[in-house]
Parts: structure tokens; sequence; C-alpha cells
């Protein structure tokens, strides 16, 4: 390998730097983060609202003129050129500085509000302090670190976002997908929770207040959904408490199956999702960077499955944990509760297992088995272990460490921090439960694959490298193969960089949707049959 | 155990020895000079563009030659000893075959210009090519202009490459009009018009004189034939087309044209001597097809039918309805069945043509003038359903049907706008008829009843 790779090195420099106009958008950028950071060091602004809205206004248009310079003058297009010889998308020195810097922000997000100024009794201080006007203008109420992280987050898919619709601007089914994650993250995700939080304590609600609620945010990626307090929440606030939380269930239960089978996963991880919306707009320049090997994506298989599992459990005990054994009290007992929930499982691991388990690779078959004993072990511990327990272990402690080492370790630091190293997709691949859970319904029963175009490939293996969840796209594409995989989001960029027209992402009839052909179109008829006969 | 000798690593020697491996348990050995790992040659663009690392363009991990029991020689085979059946190899210890398969692609044209063999002066085929391109034109500063001779699809890439880099290409096009010898005469206009739109300063109907060395013997500039113009440069690329590359076989005994010399089933006059891919030259050209075909399927296809014939299951490559694709700059262009140029067309074959009026978007369908029978498509900038084709070309199908049904075939990413009723109407107009669009139907697409 080492000698081979050598020869490639290149001696000269190739368009990788900046114009003038980036280097000053870039600097305008980051002089809006400059703000910030001042902030985060206490320097006392004046005008907070001023300041707040300088800073927001030059981090946009840092953004925004950096993409217009750099696509503006070009014909509609691929624009890949230099993508591995850029510092910053090629994991060189930028990347590692971005991708550290990133790290840390979340390691303070976390875990170390205070130093971002959060105080909690009394006014904020610091850059949660600089955002205070705008959540009270929104919700009445003064900034958290998660108000402050909501709005940059928002900021960064509404500014990459534009950089995007540029970027893609001759392919009609990008921009719709982008408008798409934009349109959700600024109302769903950022606005209506925070104006629902006005409602709180008013008398639609009957007084009662609502947890904080991002309606596209289904469980299990809103892991803590079902947890005591906010069930509460939703069952003191009337009507309007009762309808949303009836919504959430029939969110993971009812909707998404329907629209999964309909559409595939990507309506939710690429037109909807607020994780799916960051990678695709602020993570896009990051898409090559996935691991294509099938030593990932064996990894890949068994840790997303495995957090399924997790959410699944830690779920379950906490619901488990505030029921009551009362039947006269309330219809729904620890008892019944878990009798429902092995009741569901049991079917869907029978449905899978009976109908559909020549699509299961075999190791995917064992996890699948492992995984089902042993959830139905650990419930089956709840009857013969008398009160109290579920699961061996405390609810509370597979809550916390499931928002520990899950919610904030996985989805935050390493799913968004590393960006710049490992691709943007790598929370939503390897970690995303609802991803997985999408993925499995995608894979085992849905109309969407990604058709291969006959016998047009020519390997080139564009759609494999731009491929963020680490799909080896190219490996079905030359067989002539349509790609049904479960952990396809659906963004359409492996159709869009191929410079043939060899892939198309569509829904169609069940019927002949996963293909495997040995020879491809072109050869004459009698050829593929014989060698397509197994 | 019968060994197999496979010379290149190409898509035609690979896939030969992909199915051998699926079939049998035969030994398999493929040498190759070029690069260790089978990678992608229509990828080494994208490479000097920075879209891809070199690895991405290797379609397999490294581990798979191993697994699947398939050995790598790297060297480069000097002479083939059809009494003795073994190989000499620079590079490596000689091998003995008991049958053979040469598979050895092609080489870039040359035509005995004077200079064409100066330092700076080079095709664009091999992995190595590459190497010398990022040598020779690194980035605008070392090379301040190009000049690119030859109007085909290795030369637009080639433009398309260097305009990556700032670099000022002047690119010398023979014909009237670029590619017009395949294209039919709006098409190659239209793409005509794609690239001056990049800023590349195209010269139709000029050809190269001579290529100028400077003191150095370092290309200086080329003069062009018919304007006896000098162009001052540092890099002249020679893409006028690819020539098979078998001269190692010259004194062999094996049957040489151009190309290696071989029947239907893939064999050379030498016994157990086969040869597929760009480098086979049929003894008969197959249908309107050319004896030498330099396409990538077909030499995947050629790999598939002789890895048949090696493992007792005799049979002759036959390929069924002509298909191609490419992509000029911006523009993607899909053919199916034969669309001719006016330059090559028969009298029998006419054309119905649709030019989007602002976009760089337009059609060609050929069809029989009396039987109106559809006889191929071409389009730019629209994608199309290989197997939708495929079909209507079988079923022989009309042009009235090909036209009506033209929704069934877009293989358009979902809500790109499609023209079918432009073309419809213009269609309808330019003949006389009344045909109205049957909507897009799944059922017809995937055949399901």
């Amino acid at each position: 390998m080492s000698t081979y790779d050598k020869s490639m090195a290149l001696t000269g420099e190739p368009p990788k730097s900046l114009s003038i106009s980036q280097k000053i958008a870039t600097i305008l950028g980051l002089s809006g983060l400059g703000i910030l950071l001042l902030a985060v060091f206490n320097v006392n602004f004046p005008n907070k609202v001023l300041w707040l809205t300088l800073s927001l206004l030059a981090i946009s248009f840092g953004i925004i003129w950096f993409a217009w310079d750099a696509y503006s003058n070009k014909l509609p297009g691929i624009k890949n050129d230099g993508v591995w010889f850029k510092s910053i998308s090629s994991r060189g020195l930028w990347a590692w500085v971005a991708g550290l810097s990133l790290t840390g922000f979340y390691v303070v997000l976390y875990f170390y509000p205070e130093y971002l100024g959060l105080v909690s009794n009394g006014d904020n201080k610091g850059v949660i302090g600089l955002f205070d006007p705008l959540s009270k203008l929104l919700s009445g109420n003064p900034a958290s670190q998660w108000f402050v992280y909501g709005t940059l987050y928002t900021v960064a898919i509404l500014a990459f976002g534009i950089k995007f619709l540029w970027k893609y601007r001759h392919n009609r089914y990008e921009r719709l997908r982008t408008f798409s994650v934009m349109f959700f993250q600024t109302a769903f995700a950022f606005i209506i929770p925070e104006l629902m939080a006005r409602l709180n304590g008013h008398k639609v609600l009957n007084g009662g207040s609502l947890p904080y609620f991002d309606l596209k945010n289904v469980w299990p990626l809103n892991y803590y959904n079902f947890e005591g307090y906010r069930i509460k929440g939703f069952l003191s606030s009337g009507d309007i408490g009762f309808a949303l939380l009836i919504f959430a269930i029939l969110s993971i239960f009812v909707i998404t199956p329907i629209l999964t089978y309909k559409y595939g996963k990507r309506w939710y991880c690429s037109w909807v999702c607020g994780c799916g919306g960051l990678a695709e707009t602020a993570g896009d320049s990051f898409r090559q960077l996935s691991d294509k090997s099938t030593k990932a994506w064996k990894i890949e298989r068994w840790v997303v499955h495995s957090v399924v599992v997790f959410v699944t459990l830690m779920t379950t005990a906490v619901i488990y944990s505030y029921l009551g054994t009362d039947t006269s009290k309330y219809w729904l007992t620890k008892s019944t509760f878990l009798i429902g929930v092995a009741v569901l499982l049991t079917m869907v691991f029978g449905w899978v297992m009976i109908f559909k388990r020549d699509q299961l690779q075999k190791d995917a078959q064992y996890g699948a088995i492992g995984y089902f004993v042993i959830i139905i072990a650990l419930i089956g511990f709840h009857f013969f272990s008398g009160e109290g327990q579920v699961f061996l272990f405390k609810s509370e402690t597979l809550r916390k460490s499931y928002s520990f080492l899950i919610g904030s370790i996985f989805s935050g630091v390493i799913g968004t921090g590393f960006y710049p190293i490992f691709g943007n997709r790598v929370w939503c691949r390897f970690g995303c439960p609802m991803a997985a859970i999408l993925g499995f319904q995608q894979k085992l029963f849905s109309r969407f694959r990604i058709t291969t175009n006959g016998g047009q490939c020519i390997s080139c293996g564009n759609c494999s490298t731009y491929c963020e969840m680490g799909i080896d796209v190219r490996a079905y594409a030359q067989k002539g193969e349509n790609i049904v995989r479960s952990s396809c989001v659906g963004c359409g960029i492996c159709s869009a960089v191929c410079p043939r027209g060899v892939l198309k992402l569509e829904n169609g009839p069940l019927e002949g949707r996963i293909d495997s052909n040995q020879v491809l179109l072109g050869n004459d008829v009698d050829l593929m049959t014989l060698v397509n006969k197994k | 155990m019968e060994h197999i000798v496979i010379i290149g690593n190409g898509i035609a020697g690979v896939t030969a020895a992909r199915h051998i491996r699926k079939l049998s348990d035969k030994k398999i050995t493929i040498v190759s000079a070029e690069s260790k790992y089978f990678f992608s040659r229509t990828a080494l663009m994208y490479v000097y563009m920075g879209h891809m690392k070199f690895e991405h363009t290797q379609p397999y991990e490294n581990h798979f030659w191993q697994k699947n029991r398939i050995e790598l020689v790297e060297g480069r085979v000097s002479h083939v000893n059809t009494e003795q059946k073994a190989i000499q190899i620079d590079g490596a210890p000689d091998l003995n075959y008991d049958k053979l398969i040469i598979a050895t692609g092609s080489k870039p044209n040359k035509f005995g210009w004077p200079g064409q063999d100066l330092n700076g002066v080079q095709g664009l085929y091999s992995k190595q090519d590459l190497e010398l391109l990022e040598n020779n034109a690194p980035n605008n500063k070392v090379c301040k202009h190009a000049v690119i001779v030859g109007g085909g699809l290795i030369g637009i890439e080639l433009a398309e490459m260097l305009r990556t880099r700032d670099i000022p290409v002047t690119f010398l096009v023979r014909e009237t009009s670029f590619w017009n010898g395949v294209l039919p005469n709006g098409e190659s206009q239209m793409i005509n018009e794609h690239i001056q739109e990049h800023h590349i300063d195209l010269r139709l109907g000029a050809s190269l004189k001579e290529i100028k060395p400077d003191e150095n013997g370092k290309v200086k500039s080329v003069t062009i034939a018919e304007s006896g113009e000098e162009i001052e440069c540092n890099l002249v690329g020679l893409t006028a087309g690819v020539a098979p590359n078998i001269d190692f076989l010259k004194d062999s005994g094996i049957e040489l044209g151009r190309g290696v010399k071989v029947n239907r089933q893939l064999e050379t006059n030498i016994k157990d001597i086969y040869a597929i891919g760009d480098c086979a030259e049929q003894h008969v050209a197959i249908g309107n097809r050319r004896p030498i075909e330099a396409v990538w399927y077909t030499g995947r296809m050629m790999g598939e039918a002789l890895a048949q014939t090696i493992c007792e299951n005799p049979m002759e490559y036959n390929p069924g309805n002509w298909f191609n694709s490419a992509k000029f700059l911006d523009i993607e262009y899909q053919t199916y069945g034969w669309v001719f140029s006016e330059r090559s067309k028969k009298e029998t074959e006419s054309h119905f043509h649709w030019r989007h009026p602002k976009e760089k978007i337009c059609i060609t369908i050929a069809f029989h003038k009396d039987s109106e029978t559809f006889l191929g498509i071409n389009t730019f900038g629209i994608r199309l359903r290989h197997e939708v084709f495929d079909r209507w070309l079988n079923e022989k199908r009309t042009m009235g049907f090909v036209i009506e049904h033209l929704a069934d075939a877009n293989f358009d990413p979902e809500f790109y706008k499609s023209f079918e009723s432009e073309i419809i109407s213009k269609y309808n107009k330019d003949y006389g008829k009344s045909i109205t669009p049957k909507k897009k139907n799944l059922k017809r697409i995937f055949q399901i009843s």
C-alpha cells in the first residue's frame, strides 16, 4: 500500500486556496463567533440585543457570502472540485482544529453549562445571558444552554442550508429536501416549542404545564419522551396535553411505519429530522469521510441495534418505575405494561423470523435471537422476583447511563463534534435508535429502493465516496443490483454525483425490489438467464 | 489444477477472473504492470479533480483478492511463448499457464506528429498517465497553458480536469463540430456551446501540425495545420482515440490485426489463448458495433462470456442492444439503440430533435423513415431507464409508441421537471400527428401484472 500511495502524492498546488472574498467572509463569520466567545468570558455587552443580533448576522452572512463566492460564478452541476485537497474536508489540520473545538463546545454544553453563564437562581451571565432577550421574546423565559444551542443549531441549518441550495441548484430533489429540513428545524424544533411554553399555566391547558416538545422528535430519538415528569406534564394539560401524548405514541407505532412503508426512512432522516438536517447542511462538506469498509458496516450493525435494545430496556424500566400495581386506580399497571411490551416484541420478532428471515444476514439472526431472549428474560424477572425491580438495574441508573452515554456523548460529542473526522452521519449511522428502527422497516417492509440503471455503471466510485452513511453503493450498482439497505437515509447524493445516470431513488412495487443480478443488462438474454439462475 | 493466467487487471480481466472463481476452483493469476489492485480507469479524472482519492477508485477492498484466491502479480509481460505455454514477465518470475487470457486494454493513439514524444506531451489512459499529469500540470504556475489535441470523450475530460485547476486550455478539434462523427448536429452544436461556457478555447476544424520543443527538450508550443497559428503551451494532451495495447505480442504467433483477432467465442488462432476487452478485435463486426469496442461495459461482458467458455460451458460473446453514456462537463449523455450522425447515417434513418429553449437539454430520436420503427435515442440532460429502452428495442416498437410512453422511460431524480409534453408537442407539430402522452405507470415500468 505504501509505495502505491506515495506515487500519487500531489506535488503541486491544486485549487484549494480561498479567494479574497472567501477570506473576508471567513473573518466575518469568525467575528460573529468571537462575540459569543467574548460573552463566554463574561465581557459585558451594554446592549445585548444589538450585540446578539450582530453576532448571529455576522455568522450567517459569513457563511452565505462564502458560499456565494464559491458557487455563484460556476455553472449548475456537481461542485466537488478539490474536496480531497482542502484541509478542512480531508482530515487535515483545519479538520482537527474544527473537530476539537466542536467537541470541546459539546463537553461544556452538556456537562459544564455554568461556564456558559447558566445561573439557576437569578440572572444568567455570559453567553447564555446574551441570549436572554431573544428567549424572553419567544417564550417569555430566560435562556438556558439549550436555548443557546437551539438558536445556533437553527442558524447553522439555515445558513448552511442556503449554501447547500446553491451548491445543488440544478437538483430539485436536493432543493426540496433542504427547504424541508430548514422549515422543520425553524418551525418545529425552534419556534413552536418556545411559543408553546407561553401557554403554560394558561386555562387552555387547564392551568397545567407542557414539557418542551418538538413535535417531530419521535421516541426513541427523543428517548426521554415518556419519562414520568413529562407524562405528568402532558396529563395535567387538559385535552391538548392528552392529544400531544397520544400523538407521541402514534408517531412511533403508527405514523412512522406507514410513512416509511410508502417512502422509505428518508421521509424522516433527510427531510424532517433535526440531526439529519444539521448533517445535511452544516455537515455536507464532510460526507465523503465516512468509512466504507465491510468491517465498519459490521460494527455499525451491532452498535446501532444494541442502542435500540438499550433504549427499549431503559424506557420500559422508566415507565415501569412510575406505574402503580393497583388496577382499580389506573388501568395500566406494572404487570399489564410489561406484558404489553413482551407481546409487542414477540409479535415483531415472530413476524421477522417467520416471514423475513431470508432477508437477514446470519449474524443479524443470531443478534435478534440473542437480544430477544435477553429482553424477555429480563421482563420475566419482574414476575419471578416479586416487587420493585426490573432488569437488574434501577430504572434511574439505566436512564442516567443512557442519557450520558448515548444522549450526550454519542449523539453530541462524537456524533457532531467529530463531523470533520468521521463524517457527518456518525450518530445517524452508528448510534441513532430511531434510524435503526426506521431502517429495519425500510429493509423489510418498504416501497423505497435505489434503482440501478441496467448496465450503465462504470464503477467510478463517486456514489460510494459521497455516501454519508458509508454504504458501498458501487458494490451494488456495478452488479446491476438495486440498493436496499437499512441505513440508507435517502439523501440522494449518490444519484446526484453519478456521472452516468445510474441511480434513482424511488418508491415502487415490493415485487422485484431486491433483485440480484449476476450478469448485467446488455449481454444477450441467454447468458443473463443462465448466470442469474443460482 | 488448471492454471488460468490473465494479462491485465482492467474491467475485462477482473470480470473474467471473478466469474471463473464463481464457477470453478481453478487457479487464477492476474498480471499487471499498471497497478497492483484493480481500479476504475474511468474515475482517474476525479482523482486529479480532487473529487476522490485514488483508493476510492478501487471497487474491491484489498482483502478481496486473497479471500477469493485470485493471485496478483505485478510486472510487465514481455513475451508469450505459445509452444511452452509460458509468459515472461519483467519484474517477476516467468509463469506457466494452461489457459491464457489477454486483456491488456488500450494505449493512446499517436499519429506520428513531429514532437509527439517530447517532455510535456502525454495521453490520458493509465494510472501512470495521471501521475505524469500531476507532474506536468500540477497548477497554473507550472502549466500556464495547455493544448488538447483530439475532440473525443477523453479530450473533453482532460479539458474539464485542467479547468478545475484554472489552467487555460485550448482544445483542438479536427472536425467542424465537437464529436460530430458520432453525434447528430444539434447535439454536437449544444456541446460546442457548453465547452465555451466553461471558458475552454475550442478550436473547431483545427488539427495539429507539429509540437515544438524549448532548449530543454520540453514542449514549448504547438502549430495548427490549418491556420499556421502557433500556441505557446506547457502541456500537450494527445487524446485522439486509443488503440489496442498489444505490441508485446508481435512475434508470439498470435494473429493480430489492429487488435488481437478473436472469434465470437473470444478465442485467438492459438488454442487456449483468448483475448477480451479493448484489445480484442472481432474477425467480423457484430451488428453495427465496431470490431474493436473500447467501452467499459463491453469489456465486462466479454469477461462474463469468456468465464463461461473457460468453465466448460462454451459461449459466444453476444452483446444485446447498443447503449452507452458519458458526461460532457456538466451535461450527462445517454444513448440506447443507434442514432447516427448526419455524416454516417443511412438514408432511411430519420431524426426527431428537440432542444430546450434555454437550458442545455436535448434529445434526438432515430426512426426508420418508412416503417417508423424506433431505432435509437440520444438524450442530454435527461436520464433514461435502460431496461425500458432495451425492452422497446427488442419489441421493435414504433416511434408513435415510444413518444406516447416517454414518461415511463424517464430516470431523472424525483421532482425533476420533465419535458415530455414539450417533446411530444414538438413531435406532433413536426410530423402532423396528434399523440397524447401516457402518464407514467409503475406496472408497465416494472413489468408486473
